[in-house]
């Protein structure tokens, strides 16, 4: 079975993948719009699963990082600094914050980190607000430029669509990277058994801190390129519900799984653009999705295809057992 | 000084409200470890059928009646019986996400099926003010703070000195040693949360003439009993008492003194040191639990 599982999945991966460069090609400004927004949020609902989801640290503050890389990549860029120079300062200025608001976490756990992120949140919120000497208020920031990406213009949606995508993909491997290398079994052992992990000689106060700070640094990526993508930003996108939303994404894709943010952002962005023909009804729908959806499968969709699979794999193991055992009884 | 008083006055009066959904939301973690995001929704629905109730001829008080009956359906059993139940074997963050879904669903239907505006909500204590000491004191102010009192006083009764009460307490502090000894455990947590169901509307009917009935409304309530029920202490009905109150007068000086822009800074700021020093809470004890 597993001989031709690989090279189905690479296969599988690289059709995703030209389909995802292909075919929003003809794609009106409003599609284009939803799916660059669908990579800006993966990006981010990515970092709260490596918080969440692999280290265990529960988060309700990825929207603030979002904010934060969204003005930082706002006022950069609206003051003559390209774009890249923008996203570095987003992931320095998230990564720092994200390692403070991790301290708490050192502390508290489960639903007394929800809410010390919840409020840090909130606070995060009222500065964006009302520093209008630099986050321009409740007015906000308009004529944010978009970038020349080796020399390009991507000012029309679809080359900024693939500058959303490209940056996706980079984040995507190094994802895949960290959570394969020490410092992401490091983190599972974290959210595992925090105990065991220390006894093993892992320092968990500083992966739980790195958990955190990974995490926002990622938020702060998803928000730099928001910035540009609306090419507007004022405080209302990042309040508590864009938190809210994100861990949303990260719970139904599936906390944990490493195509779960991917998932969870498009059901989130997408499923309320599909049932717009439904009008008035459509958020309401949505939220009775998610509802069944966690009664039925609390691990989220990839939950259910984990669970799928092991019911599989443990058929084929007592076949297998079976054939075994009726071997053994001819022998004998 | 006066100008000190008024503000105290009516800080209690919105942190007494606080403190009626504070306690409710206490309750169904002690219970059954629920953490409702959708709280504040709890608080801005009942508002909504009562004045439905109003718009299809009901007069006032019967408006009032069938909004509580109708809470208590919604928000305490349908709650309890097609979320709660089905979702709290697996644990506290998927039935969280899935009441924040809920919240979601609660706005849009109100948006939807009532209005996107807000609307005026009649107040079932005169309006108008009363001198105290010298001082004039608005009427509802006073109003809301007894009727508060009143329900806080009712609950803690129920609680601490009858038999049912300490039936609810021991199904929340060990279930399995309560269904030994003969505690209907499941009937307990129904009760829990036909009583929270009671508490959120009893709050929507004092607040909603101060804030008017509004869709969105029910955010910074949540908000605000979350953080009354932390600062007092998660598990402790007294305690988040004391932290409705706390958070109420706290709010309303920060607004007056500090600033208005960031009044809402002063209650998260607060709330991050509690966790950070007290994490139990100020009046609560060090949970047991440690999963």
């Amino acid at each position: 079975m597993s001989s031709y599982a690989k090279p189905l999945k690479i296969a599988l991966g690289l059709a995703v993948i030209a389909g995802l460069i292909v075919v929003p090609m003809n794609f009106n400004r409003y599609g284009l719009f939803i799916l660059s927004q669908w990579a800006v949020m993966s990006i981010a609902a990515m970092g709260l699963n490596l918080t969440l989801g692999y280290a265990g640290q529960v988060s309700l503050a990825q929207g603030a990082f979002v904010g934060i890389g969204a003005y930082a990549a706002a006022i950069m860029t609206t003051h003559g600094w390209p774009l890249p120079a923008a996203i570095l300062v987003a992931i320095v200025l998230s990564f720092a914050v994200g390692w403070v608001l991790g301290y708490p976490a050192l502390r508290v756990q489960h639903h007394y980190l929800a809410f010390v992120t919840l409020a840090f949140s909130t606070l995060a919120f009222l500065v964006f607000r009302n520093e209008s000497w630099l986050t321009g208020g409740i007015y906000g920031i308009s004529n944010i430029p978009r970038p020349h990406i080796f020399g390009i213009a991507t000012n029309k949606p679809l080359p900024f669509y693939y500058v959303c995508l490209g940056s996706l993909a980079i984040v995507s491997l190094a994802v895949w990277w960290l959570i394969r290398s020490p410092w992401g079994r490091a983190f599972m052992a974290l959210r595992e058994n925090p105990l065991r992990a220390q006894s093993l000689g892992i320092d968990t106060r500083r992966y739980t801190l790195m958990a955190f700070a990974i995490g926002s640094a990622l938020g702060g990526v998803a928000g730099a390129l928001y910035a540009p993508l609306t090419q507007y930003i004022d405080p209302v996108p990042f309040n508590l519900s864009l938190s809210l939303d994100l861990l949303m994404m990260v719970i139904v894709g599936g906390a944990g799984f490493y195509f779960g943010p991917f998932l969870g952002a498009m059901i989130a962005v997408l499923l309320p653009e599909w049932l717009r023909f439904t009008e008035g009804y459509y958020l309401m729908l949505y939220a009775v999705a998610v509802m069944l959806l966690l009664i039925w499968s609390p691990t989220g969709i990839l939950g259910i295809l984990d669970r799928y699979m092991a019911a599989r794999r443990t058929k084929a193991a007592s076949a297998l057992r079976a054939v075994a055992k009726s071997r053994l009884e001819t022998v004998q | 000084m006066s100008n000190l008083f008024d503000l105290l006055v009516a800080g209690l009066a919105t942190g007494a409200i606080y403190a009626l959904v504070a306690v409710g939301f206490t309750l169904l973690w002690q219970t059954s470890q629920t953490i409702n995001f959708a709280q504040g929704e709890f608080v801005m629905l009942p508002a909504f059928l009562m004045l439905a109730a109003m718009h299809a001829g009901a007069p006032f008080w019967l408006a009032i009646i069938l909004g509580i009956l109708l809470s208590m359906i919604l928000l305490g059993l349908a709650f309890k019986m097609l979320l709660v139940d089905p979702m709290m074997r697996h644990g506290v963050l998927p039935l969280a996400i899935a009441t924040m879904a809920l919240a979601i669903g609660i706005k849009e239907a109100v948006k939807q099926f009532f209005s996107a505006e807000a609307s005026p909500f009649p107040s079932i204590v005169p309006t108008g003010d009363i001198s105290i000491l010298g001082h004039a004191v608005s009427l509802q102010s006073i109003g809301v703070l007894v009727v508060a009192i009143l329900a806080v006083l009712g609950l803690t009764t129920l609680l601490n000195r009858t038999s049912l009460g300490h039936q609810m307490q021991a199904a929340a502090q060990n279930p399995t040693v309560a269904r030994i000894i003969g505690v209907p455990v499941e009937r307990m947590i129904l009760l829990t949360f036909l009583i929270n169901a009671f508490l959120v509307a009893l709050a929507s009917l004092l607040i909603t003439p101060i804030y008017l009935a509004k869709f969105s409304s029910g955010e910074v309530l949540g908000q605000a009993a979350f953080i009354a029920a932390i600062v007092g202490g998660f598990n402790q009905v007294r305690g988040a008492i004391a932290g409705g109150l706390l958070i109420g007068v706290l709010d309303n000086l920060a607004a007056a003194y500090i600033s208005t822009q960031y009044r809402a800074a002063v209650p998260m700021i607060f709330l991050i040191a509690v966790i950070l020093f007290r994490p139990q809470g100020l009046l609560g004890r060090a949970e047991e639990r440690t999963v």
